[in-house]
This record gives C-alpha cells, sequence and structure tokens, in this order.
C-alpha cells in the first residue's frame, strides 16, 4: 500500500507527537485533572477581590509568592486545632514545620521546568521531592495523586509543562518551632 | 525468605563462592554493623571500561546484612534480571535469627532500635531507587574508588578488610573485572587531595551525598556535585575551595561550603539535622552521623577563609 502525502504526514506527525510532544488531547486531559484536582487551590495564592478571597489568576500555579515573607507561624495552644494557613492559601505551619506550596509553572530556575517526566512520577511514587529528597510535606496530597493511573499522571505533568511560566522561587520549608 | 535468594549453602552459612567487601567509605546507618557479599555468575565479569559506572553482568546479587546491638535486623538485596532490569528486596530477620522474610514494597518502620527513642526504618522499593537509580542502577560501595587498595587510613568509619574481602587487586587478578584502564593497579582511583583531612572529607561526601548530588543526573535547581571524580573534587586542590559554585547555590542564597566558617556552612546545618524538612541524608538514617559532623566542621575551618563573592 502506498500512503498518499497527507497521510504519510499525518502518519509521522502522529509518531512524532508519541515520541515527544504530548497531544493536545493529553494536554486537554491534565488540564481537566489539575482543574478536578483541587491543584490550584493551594498553588495559586488567593488576592483579594470584591467578593472576598479569589485565585490570582495572573499566577497560575506559581505557588508561594517569593516576595510574601512570611512571619513566625502563630504557636497554637494545646487542643484540636492543629494547623494555621497564610492569607493566600499558599504557606502552610503544623507539627512538621512550615511548608510552602510550590511552583508549578514551567520556569525552568524556579518550577518544573527542568523536570524531567521521570522524575515527576517517581515523586509521585516515593513521595519525596524530586522523587529523592525531603518527604513532600502536608497538606500535599501524594496518595491521591499516587491513585491515579500512570498516563493521567503523565497528563498532569504534560499539562503544567504547556502553561505560562512564572519565575517565582518559593521558600524551602521551615523546620517545627522547637519548644522550650 | 531470604534463605532462597541463594545467599547461604547451608542454614546460616554464607556460600563461600560470594565475595565479602567492605567499602573504604561507608555509608553512615545509623552506627549499624553491616556485611556485604556479591555474586557474580561463573564465567563472567564487570565491565570495567567507565570508571565511575560499572557494568555488572546479567545474574549479578548483592546482599548487605544490617545489624544492631549485635543482632540482624534486615538484609537488602539486589538481583540483576536482566540488560537494564534490577530486583530490589528487603528481608526483615526473625527473632530466631535464622532466615529473613521479604519486606513489602512499602518497608517497615520501627525494625529495630538504633538509637534512644530512634527507630530504624527498613526502607520502602521507593527509597531503594531514590539511592540507587532508576533507570541506570548502580551498586553503591561496590566501584573502583570504594575497593581501590590506596585506602584511605583516615575516612571516616572505615572498616578494616578482613582475610577474603575482595579487592580491586583481586577482581583483576581473577579476570572479573574486564576492559578496565591497563594502569588501574599502579595507579589505583585515590581522592586528590592537598591533605588527609581534606581526603577523607571528600571521600565521606562521595559515599554519602554523590548518589544523588552529581552532575550526571543533576537535581533541577541544585548544581552541586560531590563524586569523587567531578569538580568538587579537582577543586578541592584550589586552595580555599574558591569556586562560587561550590560555596553558594546563586547570590543572596546562604553558603553551602563557607571555607573557614563552619557555623555559616549550609551543608553542615543539614548533615546535623533529622528533621525531614531539612536532614541530610533525606532518607537511610534517623541519627546524626557526630564524627563526621565533627570531622568536616574541622576540615571547614581549616580552610582558608576567602572573600564570599
Amino acid at each position: 500500500m502506498t500512503l498518499s502525502f497527507p497521510l504519510l504526514l499525518a502518519a509521522l506527525g502522529a509518531t512524532l507527537v508519541q515520541a515527544g510532544t504530548p497531544s493536545k488531547a493529553v494536554i486537554r486531559r491534565g488540564a481537566y485533572l489539575v482543574q478536578v484536582g483541587g491543584c490550584n487551590d493551594c498553588h495559586t495564592p488567593l488576592k483579594m477581590g470584591p467578593k472576598g478571597p479569589e485565585p490570582d489568576m495572573a499566577r497560575m500555579l506559581s505557588g508561594h509568592p517569593e516576595n510574601l515573607q512570611m512571619p513566625p507561624a502563630p504557636q497554637l495552644p494545646e487542643g484540636p486545632w492543629l494547623i494555621t494557613m497564610a492569607a493566600t492559601a499558599t504557606a502552610f505551619a503544623g507539627p512538621w514545620g512550615v511548608s510552602y506550596a510550590a511552583n508549578l509553572t514551567p520556569d525552568k530556575e524556579t518550577g518544573l521546568g527542568s523536570w524531567s517526566e521521570a522524575q515527576f512520577l517517581q515523586m509521585i511514587r516515593s513521595g519525596r521531592h524530586l522523587g529523592q529528597g525531603r518527604p513532600v510535606l502536608p497538606p500535599m496530597s501524594v496518595p491521591s495523586l499516587r491513585a491515579a493511573t500512570e498516563a493521567d499522571q503523565k497528563a498532569i505533568f504534560a499539562y503544567l509543562r504547556s502553561i505560562p511560566a512564572i519565575a517565582n522561587r518559593v521558600p524551602a520549608p521551615g523546620d517545627p518551632r522547637v519548644s522550650h | 525468605m531470604l534463605s532462597r535468594t541463594g545467599l547461604f549453602s547451608a542454614p546460616g552459612v554464607v556460600d563461600a563462592r560470594h565475595l565479602a567487601y567492605a567499602p573504604q567509605y561507608p555509608l553512615w546507618t545509623d552506627g549499624a554493623a553491616k556485611a556485604r557479599w556479591i555474586h557474580l555468575p561463573p564465567g563472567t565479569a564487570i565491565d570495567g571500561r567507565d570508571e565511575d559506572g560499572w557494568v555488572f553482568p546479567v545474574g549479578t546479587k548483592v546482599w548487605k546484612e544490617f545489624s544492631f546491638h549485635g543482632r540482624k535486623v534486615e538484609t537488602r538485596f539486589l538481583w540483576k534480571t536482566g540488560r537494564r532490569a534490577w530486583v530490589f528486596a528487603s528481608y526483615a530477620w526473625n527473632g530466631d535469627q535464622t532466615d529473613a522474610v521479604l519486606v513489602s514494597g512499602e518497608g517497615r518502620s520501627h525494625a529495630a532500635l538504633a538509637g534512644p527513642d530512634a527507630w530504624h526504618d527498613i526502607p520502602s522499593r521507593a527509597d531503594c531507587r531514590a539511592c540507587h537509580g532508576q533507570e541506570r542502577v548502580e551498586v553503591l560501595g561496590f566501584s573502583a574508588l570504594q575497593l581501590s587498595p590506596d585506602r584511605d587510613p583516615g575516612a571516616i568509619h572505615g572498616e578494616a578488610l578482613q582475610p577474603g574481602m575482595i579487592t580491586l587487586r583481586d577482581l583483576v587478578a581473577r579476570n572479573l573485572l574486564r576492559n578496565a584502564r591497563q594502569d588501574l593497579l599502579d595507579r589505583p582511583p585515590r581522592i586528590p587531595a592537598d591533605t588527609p583531612a581534606t581526603r577523607s572529607a571528600l571521600g565521606y561526601l562521595d559515599a554519602n551525598c554523590a548518589s544523588c548530588h552529581r552532575s550526571d543526573r543533576p537535581i533541577p535547581g541544585l548544581d552541586l556535585d560531590f563524586r569523587h571524580t567531578s569538580r568538587i573534587t579537582r577543586e578541592a586542590d584550589e586552595p580555599g575551595l574558591r569556586t562560587t559554585r561550590l560555596r553558594v547555590a546563586r547570590p543572596g542564597a546562604p553558603a553551602r561550603l563557607q571555607p573557614g566558617a563552619p557555623d555559616r556552612s549550609l551543608l553542615l546545618h543539614r548533615m546535623s539535622s533529622r528533621r525531614p524538612s531539612s536532614q541530610m541524608p533525606p532518607l537511610g538514617t534517623v541519627l546524626v552521623d557526630q564524627p563526621a559532623v565533627d570531622h568536616l566542621s574541622r576540615w571547614i575551618a581549616s580552610l582558608p577563609a576567602t572573600p564570599t563573592p
């Protein structure tokens, strides 16, 4: 059978998509999963709008703003209250210390721009930063992400690599406050 | 069961055909006593043309046994089953110390007391791969440098070679290492350093940090390399470790290593922490390696202070 030129191009195009660049359908799937998974809830800072706090989509998924230096977290009294949260919903303090929502945009220096897909998948499997470092800290729900199929995990990564890159260096996590 | 992996020739007796070894720069594992063996299938050999990345023959098996307070706790097992396929497994020793049972892929917490209120955990398979690698698996502790006959007498927690333990010289003599450079035994691997303290400090960093911090598997945004063949080693020969990359990750960031000032060196802060968010190494240890912290503190203090860039 001889393929016509357009068919050949289409076949070649499909191969290229499979080999490297994710297809639009995969990216759309990733966008859907990020939306329903609530990734924006912590990774997109809140700003004050006319009706109260709302996601600042100009900083979509860029994590805790680097220019928002947090003061020491308040110490809660003994009791059932356990966690405090910044007004941006991007910084959290609890028994594990202080954690900051990561920059998920494809910025090479401060986001996922220099991560490989394998590192992203290994982060999910291991629950460790970059798949090999410190534990990914609360409130990030790694088990939920781990429950997704590998195809869906890859789709999430593909989508995150497709969104606008925002340079924003998120602080390193802080140790728990030591009681004296 | 561990006894079904081929480690023993009779109950509790390690098969004499396996090669016992002791790396010159051991990994810190909270003071555990360790025993290690490797099995190479008959007629096979390690391909040593890449001195930093030996290729092991299919069928290679490696065991590492951990004991605390005189009792065997776990044995880790690596088995090369295909050209790029390795099996990872951990076995927990039974109360009678007669055999060990396979631990699930999630690992096992609280396997033994390593110290006061400090529990040794058997690592998960994911954690095994975090250090040994994903696609290209490495047998850590069994390398040209680690088995070099030019052994560092000042190695931190260095173990004396016991009779019968394999060395680089034995591997070559028994034709178990092929394609290595011709002068391997005349010029055996050695960390180049201008002082014994630098040599042992860099050896410690190579064994304890370089499975992650290395230039051929860069951690995004970090640009840190502790492998002995790499930049940090060469720069050790420079007075005061002048290179800015080693000292600071980026302008404005805290110094990773501030020559002359251990108290301002982030490296020591991370080594001295056992809080999950900041400790280094991030896994496999729950106790600070105080002798190593002390050694590296003295070493950093001895380095000539240079102006901050």
